[in-house]
């Protein structure tokens, strides 16, 4: 099975600049564990060293944000579509 | 972008002003919700966030400008800004609107933790942003541009 991962500029320096990078899992989490693989370092800019989704990180599956849909625990199908986009937040 | 602060004052108000990719040339402002709603910290909501990346993607344009408002402070990026700063080719302008006469107008760039002002220079009707008025009635809010005295 193959996702799809967009990603955004600030962790491109993990893909090599590639904007777009496939991957393979189950769930989100699994998927997270394969592209660690080959771009080193990318899921801890996205998953806390307590295993959770960054608070401040947005990730979607097929537009729909995953705090909503299970979150790291996701699942995922052939074809789907995954998004990571930092918040824009601040004070 | 100083009348949305304005408008939403004593909320913090945030959004863009995007442009063709590559060309750090500011064309199209689009107004976010600040998720929020408060006067101290501003987040874009999730769903209007991916809806405005897939805007830009799709017209291959990128966010040059990325504004928010400071509502009782100055218009300089604060501690918690830096720490949330995700665009490294954006330009992060701050107004603040903690006078109600006038708004300070201040942008920086933030990369890797480090903040970098930059001069904002006036083209323009110089008083065009200085005599704005706003008018409220209990179920619409009107606006003034008087002409400059």
């Amino acid at each position: 099975m193959s996702v799809e991962v967009r990603i955004p500029t600030i962790l491109r320096t993990h893909t090599g600049g590639e904007k777009i990078v496939t991957g393979s899992g189950d769930t989100l989490s699994a998927l997270f564990t394969d592209l660690d693989l080959r771009h080193n370092g990318l899921s801890g800019r996205v998953i806390t060293d307590e295993g959770a989704l960054h608070r401040f990180v947005n990730v979607y599956v097929n537009d729909e944000d995953v705090r909503f849909t299970g979150g790291l625990g996701t699942k995922l199908s052939d074809g789907d579509s995954v998004t990571i986009l930092p918040a824009v937040a601040g004070g | 972008m100083v009348a949305h602060a304005r408008r939403d004052h004593p909320d913090e108000a945030c959004g863009i002003i995007a442009g063709p990719a590559g060309s750090d040339s500011p064309e199209r402002l689009v107004e976010m919700i600040n998720a929020e709603r408060s006067p101290t910290f501003y987040r874009f909501d999730s769903a209007e966030q991916l809806a405005l990346y897939r805007s830009m993607d799709d017209h291959d344009e990128e966010p040059v400008v990325i504004y928010h408002s400071h509502t009782a402070t100055e218009a300089h990026p604060s501690r918690t800004d830096v720490k949330f700063a995700s665009e490294p080719n954006a330009h992060y302008v701050l107004i603040s609107t903690r006078d109600p006469e006038t708004a300070e107008v201040r942008s920086f760039r933030i990369v890797d933790g480090e903040v970098t002002e930059e001069a904002v220079e006036q083209t323009g009707d110089e008083l065009a942003v200085q005599t704005y008025k706003i008018g409220h009635t209990p179920t619409s809010i009107v606006y003034d541009c008087a002409e400059p005295r």
